[in-house]
């Protein structure tokens, strides 16, 4: 008969972070990481939705689609994909200080990531303070008076102008695809935040870093989301 | 910190550390693109511009995912099966969806 004590705890050698439903560390990384990709799976669905009324309402009203996206300032949003890209880069050097070890580095990183982050969300305040002062947000203020694209070459009087119904059907949708997207970019912040506070407690190293990286995905994607938003927002017919 | 660092170099063999310089340049390809998309957009390529945009766009996407992502370096089968799923399922969402609206020539 033998006693409690000579049970050999499996843990008592390995990574604190390690926990008791997990074999190993490999297998409870995989895990956390393939929930984090089923998370973004779903997400990828959840835009995809505004994507599609995006599409379609596109291809029904295009002329008036082009006339109300140069509306927007196609500078502000270049500027603001290339915040997101810099954003990403840092949280890339983030999960790299993490791996590697180096809790201020992280630190750092992260806080560059959130600053990168409200740069983004400020020019984005800027452009929405100009809709609402041109009333082109949508609703009972709403009033457009454009021209569709190209029309500036031909005589006054033969000039056609946008529909304001689909014309404020396009702001609804910029406003509810890139309102969204910023939602999204707000809780990033708020998730970098926290994850800063932890890392500089010393919480993340070599041997735990779970949420730097699944924070650092979620990031990534919300850049990918606004790699296509900018596109199709900003830059319709613009060459005309 | 000590027993974090023990463990770091033997048992996470699988697991990709990058490195500053591939970073750096993932980043100046992403924003080359970035320029390259505007660039197209002032350039009159008739039903093109759309297509180059979102080539351009997939290009940029694919590069984030692949190298920010770590999807390149991961051993994980399930990762893959689960982007592919997802992009499966919004083909079949925007496909079918336009296959509708697209083709109803009476209206």
């Amino acid at each position: 008969m033998h006693a409690s004590p000579v049970v050999v705890d499996e843990h008592a050698h390995n990574n604190p972070a390690l926990l008791h439903h997990f074999a190993t560390e490999e297998q409870q990384k995989d895990s956390a990481s393939l929930g984090m990709w089923l998370f973004l799976a779903q997400e990828v669905m959840f835009f995809g939705g505004m994507f599609c009324a995006y599409l379609i309402y596109r291809y029904k009203y295009f002329a008036d689609f082009g006339s109300a996206s140069q509306q927007l300032n196609i500078w502000l949003g270049a500027i603001n994909t290339v915040v997101l890209i810099c954003s990403s880069l840092t949280v890339v050097l983030a999960v790299r200080a993490a791996q590697l070890g180096k809790r201020m580095a992280l630190v750092g990183w992260l806080l560059l990531t959130i600053i990168l982050g409200f740069v983004f969300l400020g020019i984005k305040a800027d452009e929405y303070a100009e809709k609402f002062e041109k009333h082109h947000v949508p609703g009972a203020s709403f009033s457009y008076h454009e021209l569709l694209p190209s029309q500036e070459k031909l005589p006054p009087a033969e000039r056609q102008y946008a529909n304001p119904h689909h014309a404020e059907m396009y702001f609804s949708l910029y406003f509810a695809m890139t309102g969204m997207h910023a939602l999204h970019m707000i809780i990033g912040v708020g998730l970098f935040g926290f994850l800063a506070y932890m890392a500089w407690r010393g919480k993340y190293g070599p041997g735990y870093y779970t949420p730097i990286e699944n924070a650092g995905l979620y990031w990534h994607f919300v850049d990918i989301v606004w790699i296509y938003l900018f596109p199709l927002l900003y830059l319709i017919d613009r060459h005309r | 910190m000590s027993m974090a660092d023990h463990n770091s170099a033997s048992e996470h063999a699988s697991e990709h550390i990058s490195t500053i310089g591939s970073s750096v340049a993932i980043w100046i390809a992403l924003l080359v693109g970035t320029g390259l998309t505007v660039g197209a957009a002032f350039i009159d390529l008739g039903p093109f511009n759309i297509v180059v945009a979102l080539a351009i766009a997939t290009v940029k996407a694919t590069l984030v995912v692949l190298f920010f992502m770590h999807v390149k370096y991961t051993h994980e089968k399930l990762t893959g099966l689960v982007i592919v799923s997802a992009i499966f399922w919004l083909g079949l969402l925007l496909g079918l969806s336009m296959l509708d609206y697209g083709t109803r020539l009476w209206q």
